[in-house]
């Protein structure tokens, strides 16, 4: 047999460097860490993913123009189909282009975060998530790595689009940037821990698509992004108001167009300034379920 | 046997069991994928999980790596009962994926950072293990290519510097050199002999290719998720005293049924030719021959056992019969 020269003494004589300790005795090197390294690997975990995806993003010059045209294309086509008919009370003047603005940019957000969870899917049984899944992090610092991974391409992909602005009719005077980004960034984490809940969840990527168009489209159109909750039937703008995503499109179009293009549009009822509470609760709630549900060990 | 009866006896070169699993079980609904599984890995060594599919031996895999929980039983490190999913532990081991953990739009340098940075190096120490790791792969002159132009036996070799980049006690591998073709597979075996010859490694692996699990000091071999044999692969093959007789013949099926009733000969069929084992052989063939008529048989040809006849022997499984790349007749075989 291919009998190895290795025995004890070539273990021995092995000096380990740097945080690892002796061979002989690893037991004060795991106290160490224990100590002082555990939370510097969780932190490393979601580092390495959040980098991962950004670079991926940036490598991938299809994925930039994508999704750039595909919201344009979107926004515009389905703004001038609509421009005719599309008329809401009490809001003289406001054209579709106007009014679908910001249901677009939160479009983009969902459409990001169901591409990244996505690649869960994939990356589950194979490749590089097994990888992190078996490494030295917890399963919360790979969520929190793919959720803002995954949210961090969301927003470049919204920041894009939001360069079309001015084209939407946004003026400085009713713009809102620091609302703008939380809007965005509490609606991309959301969104994303959502995504990886269910992806986890369904496993196969042609269950993903089924669930995508039975609950993720359904929720977008039903948010107020593509017609106003004001008109709409009284179970139907029900259902809208419970609906988390309306609380992304009204908050950007509030950030904006201003609190009263945005209440020209809505109900009485749609308190402005309940989105961001609202959105931070819905990112809560589903991190914390994509969370618990990656934690669970099969 | 008992754990400790195990780490002892065919491995006293190993003396201390790195780690040790103790009645290792896994169920999937009502099928016991791992049934008490013991086995001590001595450090240093590389033992091989040999079975056919549905053995174990993913199971065992995917429980070691983190990725299944056990029903019962435990993982000791060291002599310490710890969590498979403590990271004091997952620290410690360097996995090796069947499917691979390569990002294909990153460069081979990209990619062993990724792997430091997950275990917590970073900086000087980080590109020093990295550049250190190129070296041992003989890869470091292309460190900057992307992977994804890669041939398959390059990338394993990456993917084999990536798994030890941070420098654990244990290499977990997972059919580690499926779909490699001859040379590729020499020069991974060429290159992990290295590592665990400078760094000291321990290694367990699945296979089911008969040159790799000669390549082990000690094979596990797993049947229906139970340890039927643990033992060197010198000592496995020696276990088979006599002489392997193989006869192709049309219609071996019938054959077999021949054999029993005319010489009294215990035989069986494997992928499509008659196997006869004998204590003395060469005694055989004339009598062989001799009872058939001209032309009934096509070849017979003597040989000394090999491992796979072993684990045929201890399984009634071919060993690699479970290989994606298998004829059609084989595949048949994998239900």
């Amino acid at each position: 047999m291919n009998a190895p020269a290795t025995t004890a003494s070539a273990l021995d004589t092995t000096g380990e460097s740097g945080t690892g300790g002796t061979r002989v005795d690893p037991r004060p090197s795991t106290e160490e860490e224990r100590a002082s390294g555990a939370l510097a690997l969780q932190w490393a975990t979601v580092r390495v993913l959040l980098a991962r995806d950004v670079v991926r993003f940036f490598r991938q010059p299809s994925r930039i123009v994508g999704a750039l045209a595909q919201p344009i294309l979107f926004w515009f086509v389905i703004g001038a189909g609509f421009a005719g008919s599309f008329r809401v009370d009490g809001a003289q003047g406001l054209d579709y282009q106007r009014f679908s603005f910001p249901g677009v940019v939160t479009m983009v957000v969902l459409f990001s975060a169901i591409f990244a969870t996505i690649s869960v899917i994939e990356d589950r049984r194979e490749g590089f998530l097994q990888s992190v899944l078996a490494g030295p992090g917890s399963r919360l610092s790979v969520v929190l790595g793919k959720a803002l991974g995954s949210s961090a391409i969301a927003l470049l992909q919204a920041s894009l689009f939001l360069l079309f602005a001015p084209l939407a009719g946004v003026k400085a005077a009713t713009l809102d940037v620091p609302l703008l980004l939380t809007v965005m960034v509490l609606s991309a984490l959301g969104l994303t821990g959502m995504g990886i809940a269910l992806a986890w969840w369904v496993r196969s990527t042609a269950g993903y698509h089924a669930v995508m168009s039975i609950v993720l489209l359904p929720m977008w159109v039903l948010s107020g992004a593509m017609f106003p909750l004001k008109g709409a039937g009284p179970l139907l703008a029900w259902v809208m108001r419970l609906n988390p995503m309306r609380f992304s499109v009204e908050g950007l179009r509030r950030a904006l167009y201003g609190a009263e293009a945005s209440l020209a549009v809505g109900t009485t009822s749609s308190g402005a300034g309940l989105e961001v509470p609202v959105l931070l609760a819905f990112a809560t709630v589903f991190l914390g379920l994509a969370a618990f549900s990656v934690s669970r060990r099969e | 046997m008992t754990p400790a009866l195990l780490a002892l006896s065919p491995t006293a070169r190993f003396p201390v069991p790195l780690l040790q699993l103790d009645g290792l079980t896994r169920r999937f609904k009502a099928r016991v994928a791992l049934d008490g599984l013991n086995l001590a890995v001595g450090a240093g060594e590389i033992v091989g999980l040999l079975g056919p599919n549905g053995a174990g031996k993913s199971t065992t895999f995917q429980l070691l790596a983190g990725l299944l929980a056990p029903d019962a039983g435990r993982v000791l490190f060291e002599g310490r009962p710890l969590s498979l999913h403590d990271p004091a532990l997952r620290r410690r081991m360097g996995i090796i994926f069947q499917r691979g953990s390569l990002d294909d739009l990153m460069s081979a340098r990209e990619n062993l950072m990724l792997g430091a940075r997950l275990y917590g190096l970073t900086g000087a120490r980080a590109r020093e293990r990295v550049e250190q790791m190129l070296r041992l792969i003989d890869l470091q002159e292309r460190g900057d290519e992307r992977v994804s132009t890669w041939s398959g036996g390059m990338r394993r070799r990456l993917e084999l510097a990536r798994a030890l980049v941070h420098q654990p006690r244990i290499l977990l591998m997972d059919e580690p050199t499926q779909g490699l073709d001859e040379a590729s597979f020499r020069s991974f075996w060429a290159h992990l002999r290295a590592l665990r010859d400078a760094e000291g490694l321990t290694v367990l692996l699945t296979t089911h290719r008969a040159d790799e699990a000669e390549m082990c000091d000690r094979l596990a071999v797993l049947d229906s998720g139970r340890l039927v044999a643990t033992d060197t692969p010198a000592a496995l093959a020696a276990r088979m005293g006599g002489d392997i007789l193989t006869v192709e013949a049309r219609e071996p099926e019938s054959l077999v049924a021949e054999l029993r009733q005319r010489l009294g000969l215990e035989a069986r069929v494997v992928e499509g030719r008659v196997q006869v084992e004998a204590e003395q052989g060469h005694a055989l063939v004339p009598r062989l021959v001799e009872a058939f008529p001209a032309g009934r048989l096509a070849s017979v040809s003597l040989r000394r056992p090999t491992l796979a006849d072993v684990f045929l022997q201890l399984t009634g499984r071919v060993l690699g019969a479970d290989q994606p790349t298998a004829e059609p007749a084989r595949r048949s075989r994998r239900r």
